[in-house]
């Protein structure tokens, strides 16, 4: 980190980071110096320094070589606009703007984001004179759509309500006959106030809303804020906890992905790939509740380590799974690669090239189909990662076909991983006390859930209290590239891109 | 196509035993006349709302309609359209951002028509609770019939919760 003329110092987490504080002018510095060698913008945030005597701060996170970097600009009511050099900033200074009321100068967009009309304009829920009660609404819900216009282009608007079993969120579309022109998102719905409600928690009890930001990804949030208590409690875990800590979250990446297959077979019209998937899915599941006590492993992971180890019997019975799963794979892999009208729909659908998602930030599972070679698991390998050599799925097509072969890449390589874990799983504990974290600490968890990187980044109050506790999810960097993956495809290809991507809702909304 | 047949054949059918109504998790006292309910005959269209939850509920929904409780198997299914519906299933805690489009489906849905709410956030408003962003359990917003708790409630505990609401019941006129 010497390259900046801003102090920076380790933060003690698993994985290497460092935080600074930063005036305006290395705000954009440090932005700049990270884009320029080939970093990436991870989360932006705010947040209310008032009740310490200052004003309000706004920090970012970014990916760069050496790992994790958290910056911290103290600010009075505005700060230098990021989304020149990271499209995906735009919608994260809308949100902080809606949540506390501090403009990015020289932003264009500044159309509210996760506020509709459940809080007045003027009323900024994260900060700390706000009364989480509240319950005054802000008045009409008028959204400034961008307006498309020529001659037959018609608008289809599809949500918050939608056909299936599904999240809400709004697709405002336009389209000229059947091939879509533009496609406008309008996210939020599902906003609970996950931020103002993790203020004043215990440290401790953080957990469990962590773990219910994103259901399909409690194991990568858990993880997540727990790695960021135990930095900011400065506490080691067991090894034998890192290593359940993988096992499991592996378990919930081969959930998702065959979930994510029988449904993507489905929506191409193939129902066989989703009774067999789903089949499977309900057998893993069923090994987690055995295993684990919990068919998605919630609250399986607490800060201190897990909250219950796993036996020797059971531990048997999962090697064993894998073997039936592995086979099982490969032989759906080999009729869905064998099948012609599935590949006819999935090859060249909602592509993404590798240029447009350098530039857009695409992350994660979806990044990774086109191009973009990040995996937290290969790059800042936290134990016991470090000790397993995980290879990384990637692709170059970036179409659904290519998110379709990188879900199977990475199941075949999570089952490899699980067989090495529970081959080396340590003896030992499974679970150490955290202290009492003292006040003025900070913490970052940064772990690869099945979608792509989450973060927790984690201030703490006095008595052990969460002072601030920002939850990121990949969705973020990904939504804005799906409005550009739909262009030129026909409408009822929507559904089927859009399930290739699956990105959350209720992650992003917080 | 010769492999896609075989794997169908070897698997065979996986379908498990379903399960019987539970009176427990009535919240309102039947609404629907027996005659009613004599006409649905066990099976009815279903539209799901999601008003809010984090999702897990969702994966749980999704597994009712996998090999092994197959619930489509005893004549239920989901349907894209309220106006298609008798059932709304609902999930999550009611987001203010969701109440208006909630209300919206359930006057869509023509009546005889039921409500269950799915999860400990549909149920009591779960870790969220109520707040400026949270109207708290679906009965806050709407007329909840069954309210099924859980977090996610296993499929098993789901449909026992849509089977309960279409069943005559003690409470029944």
């Amino acid at each position: 980190m010497s390259q900046f003329d801003f102090p920076t110092h380790p933060l003690p987490c698993a994985v290497p980071a460092w935080h600074g504080t930063v005036t305006a002018r290395q705000w954009r510095e440090a932005a700049q110096g990270v884009l320029a060698q080939g970093g990436r913008l991870i989360a932006l945030w705010g947040g209310d320094q008032r009740p310490h005597g200052e004003d309000f701060a706004v920090h970012a996170a970014f990916a760069m070589r050496p790992g994790l970097l958290w910056v911290t600009l103290p600010i009075q009511s505005a700060f230098p606009d990021l989304s020149d050099l990271y499209p995906a900033a735009s919608r994260m200074q809308r949100a902080v703007f809606d949540m506390l009321g501090v403009t990015a100068e020289g932003a264009r967009d500044t159309r509210p984001w996760l506020r509709h009309a459940g809080w007045a304009r003027d009323a900024h829920p994260l900060r700390y004179d706000f009364d989480p009660s509240n319950r005054t609404t802000g008045g009409r819900d008028d959204y400034a759509f961008v307006q498309v216009e020529g001659d037959g282009v018609h608008e289809i608007p599809v949500g918050p309500v939608h056909a299936g079993i599904i999240e809400p969120g709004h697709f405002r579309f336009s389209a000229l006959g059947e091939r879509v022109l533009r496609l406008e998102e309008r996210l939020g719905y599902t906003h609970k106030g996950i931020e103002k409600r993790f203020e004043r928690m215990a440290v401790q009890e953080g957990a469990r809303l962590a773990a219910r930001v994103s259901g399909d990804s409690t194991v990568a949030f858990s993880w997540a804020y727990s790695m960021a208590a135990e930095a900011a409690a400065q506490v080691s875990i067991p090894a034998r906890a890192a290593w359940l800590r993988a096992l499991c979250l592996e378990r919930e990446r081969v959930a998702n992905h065959l979930g994510d297959l029988g449904s993507i077979g489905n929506d191409a019209g193939l129902a066989f790939g989703l009774a067999q998937f789903s089949r499977l899915k309900e057998d893993w599941l069923r090994s987690n509740r055995m295993a684990f006590g919990h068919r998605y492993l919630m609250d399986a992971i607490i800060p201190g380590g897990m909250v219950r180890d796993l036996d020797r019997a059971h531990a048997s019975r999962l090697a064993l799974e894998i073997q039936t799963v592995d086979k099982e794979v490969g032989r759906l892999k080999a009729i869905y690669e064998d099948h012609s009208g599935l590949q006819d729909r999935f090859i060249n659908c909602g592509k993404v090239a590798p240029e447009l998602a350098a530039n857009l930030g695409l992350t994660g599972l979806a990044g990774r189909a086109s191009a973009q070679s990040w995996d937290l698991r290969v790059q800042f390998a936290a134990s016991p990662y470090d000790q397993l050599d995980v290879r990384m799925a990637t692709h170059r097509n970036g179409d659904v076909a290519a998110r379709v072969i990188v879900r199977f890449e990475e199941i075949q390589e999570s089952l490899r991983l699980l067989r090495a874990i529970l081959d080396k799983l340590p003896e030992g504990t499974h679970c150490t006390t955290l202290p009492a974290v003292p006040e003025g600490r900070r913490g970052a968890g940064w772990i690869e859930g099945w979608r792509g990187e989450v973060l927790i980044a984690l201030e703490t109050a006095a008595q052990g209290r969460i002072a601030r506790c920002h939850a990121h999810d990949p969705s973020w960097q990904n939504w804005p590239v799906l409005e550009h993956a739909v262009i030129g495809n026909i409408v009822p290809d929507f559904p089927l891109i859009n399930k290739s991507f699956n990105l959350s809702y209720s992650g992003h909304d917080l | 196509m010769y492999q896609l047949l075989k794997q169908i054949a070897v698997v065979g059918i996986k379908t498990e035993a379903p399960p019987q109504p539970d009176e427990a998790l009535r919240a309102l006292a039947q609404r629907l006349q027996e005659r009613v309910l004599a006409a649905f005959d066990g099976a009815l269209t279903i539209r799901h709302v999601d008003a809010g939850s984090c999702n897990g509920c969702e994966l749980e929904i999704h597994a009712c309609n996998n090999p092994y409780y197959n619930l489509e198997g005893l004549g239920i299914r989901f349907a894209a359209s309220p106006r298609h519906a008798d059932m709304l299933l609902v999930t999550g805690p009611v987001s203010r951002h969701m109440e208006v489009a909630l209300k919206r489906t359930y006057d869509a849905t023509p009546d005889p028509k039921l409500v269950v709410a799915i999860g400990d956030c549909g149920c009591s408003g779960g870790i969220f609770g109520e707040s400026y962003a949270s109207c708290g359990r679906v009965a806050n917003v709407i007329p909840v019939d069954v309210a099924v708790p859980g977090c996610p409630p296993t499929p098993y505990a789901i449909m026992q919760g849509i089977l309960t609401a279409i069943s005559r019941g003690t409470t029944s006129e």
